[in-house]
């Protein structure tokens, strides 16, 4: 297998395009990131898309895209796990060039939730759930975190020390170019928001935006960012059957698969962009990725261990919450996001001197995790 | 909701049946096409016990198409007393009065309807157990 690098990547602001068809939002992202790396020799494009078939009832999303860039003729294909979309369209696309099959792909995330209502992006959302025996008793995504927020309350923290998950995500934005929501926002202002599953207050969830980006894949050379490991995993569907629900399996079995295809201790992470659609999601998968023990993560957060000079820099450009969550599009985001720290060309949002950086995307609560780590190279 | 997916669902939803592994004995609900136990395919039928306890629960305030008009509703992860966990509304309660731990018992109500002319959909959701 050859080793893969990031040649270029594409990032649009997550926000209302209302003006905007899906294919042209994608052809923002890809067309920057095209310009970025340098090459039109593209000979794949993997395209992460969660609802598309849902909120623009559109499906054969592979060719639609290949089409929108002018690219008839292109292999393309649309990676679909729910909100993992992006993780895992991410690591099929680092397989095709790995293995030889490609020279150079494009992996680009699209998802365009402003053209539907409200109600139907949280059915959309729950629609990554198993939907006869969970989504029929009325559930919804947030309420099946607010389940698992509930037990870590009980046993390892307070309301506003998972709450400052949020805080801190908007802290890292303010500035960021590609964010939906670049300002700071308060403890007060997230804990005194109506509740929208107990305990998960309103202003703890990432909102609704449009988003794309895009990622250039090409055989590594000796300088660059690499694909030091991309990981995929799942777990059990539904939450019944976990028998330690604050434990996220599929995000553990991910981690350690890629620390151990890395070569890189947890300890070696200079900085990470986790799931934080919820802000117990962004604590949990802070453990379960094995980053902070078990019952610390929202302490640490809480006293400033998640800033970008923080001992964990976490979601340095906002991450779900602040940068926004266009679902299918998020991986992707993740992943360029790391790419440009490790590259040194992060701007405001820089982390010193950062080497190692990881990715966590998830899908469902926790039912598909993708773990991808990039490292930097040669300097 | 389809007719033949209601119409499977029927039995397991309406009785609380779940299956047992004719293999290793271990018990699921809903039923599984393997163990994931003992990794066979056989399985008998498992009727699940209709009390049990709240382990955790949220109330759902903005709900997907086709709940609104119960909002705000409870819905919990309830282990039952013969150790099988399931999700359900709690119903029948206010939702500021739902503790961990409390007893709760199967009840058969209505779920949702397909607009005015679709299935009516019904299920078990629980209640507080009157001591």
């Amino acid at each position: 297998m050859r080793k893969v690098a990031v040649a270029g990547v594409g990032l649009v602001k997550v926000s209302e395009h209302w003006g905007k068809p899906i294919g042209a939002l994608f052809a923002d992202a890809a067309l920057q990131a095209v310009k970025d790396a340098g090459t039109d020799d593209v000979d794949g494009l993997y395209v992460s898309n969660m609802s598309g078939a849902l909120m623009q009832e559109q499906l054969n999303m592979g060719a639609l895209m290949a089409d929108a860039i002018a690219k008839q003729g292109l292999h393309a294909v649309r990676a679909e796990a729910g909100s993992a979309s992006g993780g895992v369209a991410f690591h099929e696309a680092v397989k095709a060039v790995a293995s030889g099959y490609s020279d150079c792909v494009l992996v680009a995330g699209v998802e365009k939730m402003s053209d539907v209502l409200p109600e139907v992006v949280t059915k959309s959302l729950v629609m990554e759930e198993e939907q006869e025996y969970s989504a029929y008793t009325g559930v919804t995504k947030a309420g099946l975190s607010a389940m698992l927020h509930r037990l870590y309350l009980d046993l390892y923290a307070e309301p506003s020390e998972v709450g400052m998950m949020a805080v801190q995500s908007h802290e890292n934005a303010v500035g960021c170019r590609h964010a939906q929501y670049p300002f700071r926002m308060s403890i007060e202002r997230a804990m005194d928001s109506p509740m929208e599953a107990d305990p998960i207050h309103m202003m703890e969830c990432a909102g609704i935006g449009d988003g794309a980006a895009a990622i250039v894949l090409v055989p590594a050379d000796t300088e660059g960012v690499e694909v030091a490991a991309t990981t995929v995993a799942t777990d059990y569907c539904s939450l019944p059957m976990r028998e330690d629900p604050l434990t996220l399996g599929a995000v553990k079995t991910a981690a350690e698969k890629a620390y151990k295809m890395a070569a890189v201790k947890p300890g070696d992470v200079d900085l990470v962009e986790v799931q934080d659609d919820f802000t117990i999601n962004g604590v949990l998968s802070l453990e379960s990725l094995g980053l902070v023990e078990r019952g610390r993560a929202a302490k640490l957060v809480a006293g400033g261990g998640a800033a970008r000079d923080g001992e964990l820099p976490t979601n340095t450009f906002g991450g779900l919450k602040a940068r926004g969550n266009p679902l299918g599009a998020t991986g992707v985001y993740q992943v360029a996001e790391v790419a440009l720290q490790l590259r040194g060309a992060a701007g405001d949002h820089q982390v010193e001197d950062a080497k190692v950086g990881l990715a966590q995307n998830m899908g469902g609560l926790g039912s598909t995790c993708a773990v991808t780590i990039l490292r930097r190279l040669g300097r | 909701m389809s007719v033949p997916r209601y119409w499977r669902e029927e039995v397991p939803r309406y009785r609380l049946l779940g299956k047992e592994c004719t293999g290793c004995g271990a018990k699921f609900f809903p039923a599984r096409p393997v163990c994931t136990k003992c990794g066979s395919t056989e399985f008998k039928d498992h009727k699940l016990a209709e009390t049990g306890e709240v382990v955790t629960w949220t109330v759902i305030r903005n709900p997907p198409p086709g709940f609104e008009k119960y909002k705000p509703y409870v819905v919990a992860l309830i282990e039952l007393e013969d150790g099988m966990r399931l999700l359900s509304q709690v119903v029948d309660v206010d939702p500021e009065e739902v503790q961990k731990g409390m007893r709760v018992e199967a009840v058969f109500r209505r779920v949702k309807e397909d607009g005015k002319a679709g299935i009516i959909q019904y299920g078990y959701k629980f209640r507080p157990v009157v001591e």
